[in-house]
């Protein structure tokens, strides 16, 4: 009998010790977000100190003078992105309406693995493909074509009208874009799937095309999941750095056209980190790292009501 | 009435050839990346790439180091993150029914899962390079690890929840203790997920370049003392590809298609893995 009562309190006290040990690795994730805001206001804390919100509107970036501004590398991230979203967003919605209505269900899982293949290869070799591959054929065929056509357009023209170099601002979003097709189609394919069958074939019975399901149907039903997804795609391009570090010039200059080279938060830092000398400098790209997180963090965290919203919906259908 | 119907169909039929542009748009890049990297790689791709060390510009040499400088960062990495994923994952999972910490744990996990893998690299250059004044091969480990637990924390939860909960009952009902539940039971039901996960995390680490550019930096010769600078193949790839060198070059080329291939390899056996575990249920 008292064999028994100890056996049995030494399992509860096994219990609530391991209880608590995963308790804590999981406070230990809050601990690591927390740390690492940390450490970066910390390391920009001489950058803010020198140049308060001036840092954020400043186009200077001279190392010999110390004097240091964020806006080219903020405004380079957001176009790149922003076009490469432009591009992504047709492309993944056909790839994710292709594998869940049209492909033949014997390529729909081979077809899907391939497209997030693309996912898997890292971005340093996008970024050697564009730069050995893809730039120089684009400077030769595509660039010399836009400057010509799009670039004497009113309005748009003064944005593509530049020397056919290859790697630049739109040679980056390209590329971007294709970093983030898979990211947001796979979302996308993901959301459709949870149309409840149902209300497609009651669509089909009254007569609805295939493209009239998807469009009055299915989108509807799944906007804030697609809308989630993009903005997934979205703080992935942002963030992506490698890819974008071989194409996009690294030139901190503020230029009106996509052809010309620029810069980017996360190509700046992988070039200029290690070589970076005197605190000012450090501190400057620390702060333009926190910066990314930041704009990074507040998209995502976009994403994740919006795909939460969606969850917590279907929850309450089913 | 005809017209209205012609429209519909004209629309559709274009609609879904744009749909069928799109697949074949993006499977187009895949194929051509994939021919860019054989093309250029293969020939590269000799003995003395395993057998020799990175070598100084202008001549031959190999990656030997920077494999080694590789492997021994992505196990380290994988080695620390992972227990520390699946004990927080089964914190979620398992007890993270009631309160406010599992549902905002979960939030900052999903985020960190797609955070800048380049701000990484920043923080551990700002807690440990900075603290000790030098580059070194265990803070690249440290901060693979950190990209390596939100994506363990991820499918661990995932995988868990698959788990029907009459397992949990039967166990139960059997007077066995919480932890043994989850130890012996629940947590080796969904095995071959959590090795999945484990494994995507690998190919994941595997390429990440941005994390060790300020961390483990890179090293020219042989090295195995963690606590130096160390290569690794995606900074060196970086460095080659940039230069203006033949034969930096063509290494780079080497380095990419090893490791374009492991990655992709580790992406599909995970897969298949997956699905055979699931089959199993």
């Amino acid at each position: 009998m008292f064999l028994h009562e100890a056996r049995l309190k030494r399992q509860s006290l096994l219990d609530s010790l391991f209880r608590n040990l995963t308790r804590l690795a999981a406070i230990g994730v809050l601990l690591l977000l927390a740390s690492i805001l940390f450490s970066l206001v910390m390391g920009s804390m001489p950058a803010i100190h020198a140049f308060g919100f001036g840092f954020l509107k400043s186009a200077d970036w001279d190392p010999v003078n110390d004097k240091f501004g964020a806006l080219i590398p903020i405004i380079g991230t957001l176009v790149t992105s922003g076009i490469a979203l432009l591009i992504a967003i047709p492309v993944s919605f056909g790839i994710a309406l292709f594998l869940t209505e049209l492909s033949p269900r014997a390529l729909r899982r081979p077809l899907g693995v391939a497209i997030e293949l693309l996912a898997g290869i890292p971005s340093i070799i996008y970024g050697m493909w564009g730069l050995f591959v893809f730039a120089p054929l684009f400077a030769d065929h595509v660039e010399p074509w836009i400057s010509d056509h799009i670039g004497a357009l009113p309005y748009v023209g003064p944005f593509f009208v530049g020397p056919p170099m290859g790697i630049g601002m739109l040679t980056a979003s390209i590329i971007l874009a294709i970093m983030v097709i898979p990211f947001i189609s796979s979302v996308m394919r993901d959301v459709f799937d949870v149309v409840p069958a149902m209300l497609k074939e009651s669509a089909y019975g009254l007569g609805s095309t295939t493209w009239e399901v998807v469009m009055k149907v299915v989108l509807p039903y799944t906007k804030v999941g697609v809308a989630g997804g993009i903005m997934l795609g979205l703080g992935r391009a942002l963030g992506e750095t490698m890819a974008v570090t071989f194409v996009i010039g690294n030139a901190h200059e503020l230029s009106k056209s996509l052809l010309n080279p620029g810069n980017s938060i996360s190509s700046a830092l992988a070039n200029e980190f290690t070589e970076a000398v005197g605190e000012l400098y450090t501190s400057s790209l620390i702060e333009l790292g926190l910066i990314l997180f930041f704009i990074t963090f507040v998209v995502l965290s976009i994403a994740r009501f919006m795909l939460y919203r969606l969850g917590k919906r279907e929850g309450k259908a089913s | 009435m005809l017209n209205l119907y012609t429209k519909r169909r004209l629309t559709n039929a274009i609609g879904l050839s744009i749909s069928v542009a799109a697949m074949a748009f993006g499977l187009f890049w895949l194929c051509w990346i994939l021919w860019t990297l054989l093309d250029h790689g293969l020939p590269a791709m000799t003995p003395a790439v395993f057998a020799k060390m990175t070598p100084p510009p202008g001549s031959s040499g190999g990656l030997l180091n920077a494999i080694y400088g590789s492997i021994a960062m992505t196990m380290g990495g994988t080695l620390i993150g992972t227990p520390i994923g699946i004990m927080a994952g089964t914190y979620l999972a398992e007890f993270g029914q009631r309160g406010w910490l599992s549902p905002l744990t979960r939030f900052i996990n999903d985020i960190l899962l797609s955070a800048p893998s380049i701000v990484i690299g920043l923080f551990i250059y700002e807690i440990y390079v900075v603290r000790l004044k030098h580059f070194s091969g265990w803070a690249g480990t440290l901060a693979l690890a950190i990209i390596v637990i939100p994506i363990v924390i991820r499918t661990t939860e995932n995988m868990l929840r698959l788990v029907p909960s009459s397992l949990r009952e039967a166990a139960a009902a059997l007077g066995a203790p919480q932890w043994k539940i989850i130890n012996f039971v629940t947590l080796r039901a969904a095995r071959a997920g959590i090795i999945t996960g484990v494994m995507l995390a690998i190919a994941r680490i595997s390429g990440e370049t941005a994390p060790l550019l300020f961390t483990a930096l890179n090293n020219q010769f042989w090295n195995k003392d963690m606590s130096q600078p160390m290569a690794n193949l995606p900074v060196v790839i970086f460095q080659f590809a940039m230069s203006p060198y033949e034969d930096w070059q063509k290494l780079a080329w080497a380095g990419a298609l090893l490791i374009t291939f492991s990655v992709l390899t580790l992406n599909i056996l995970a897969r298949t893995l997956f699905r055979q575990g699931n089959s199993t249920h």
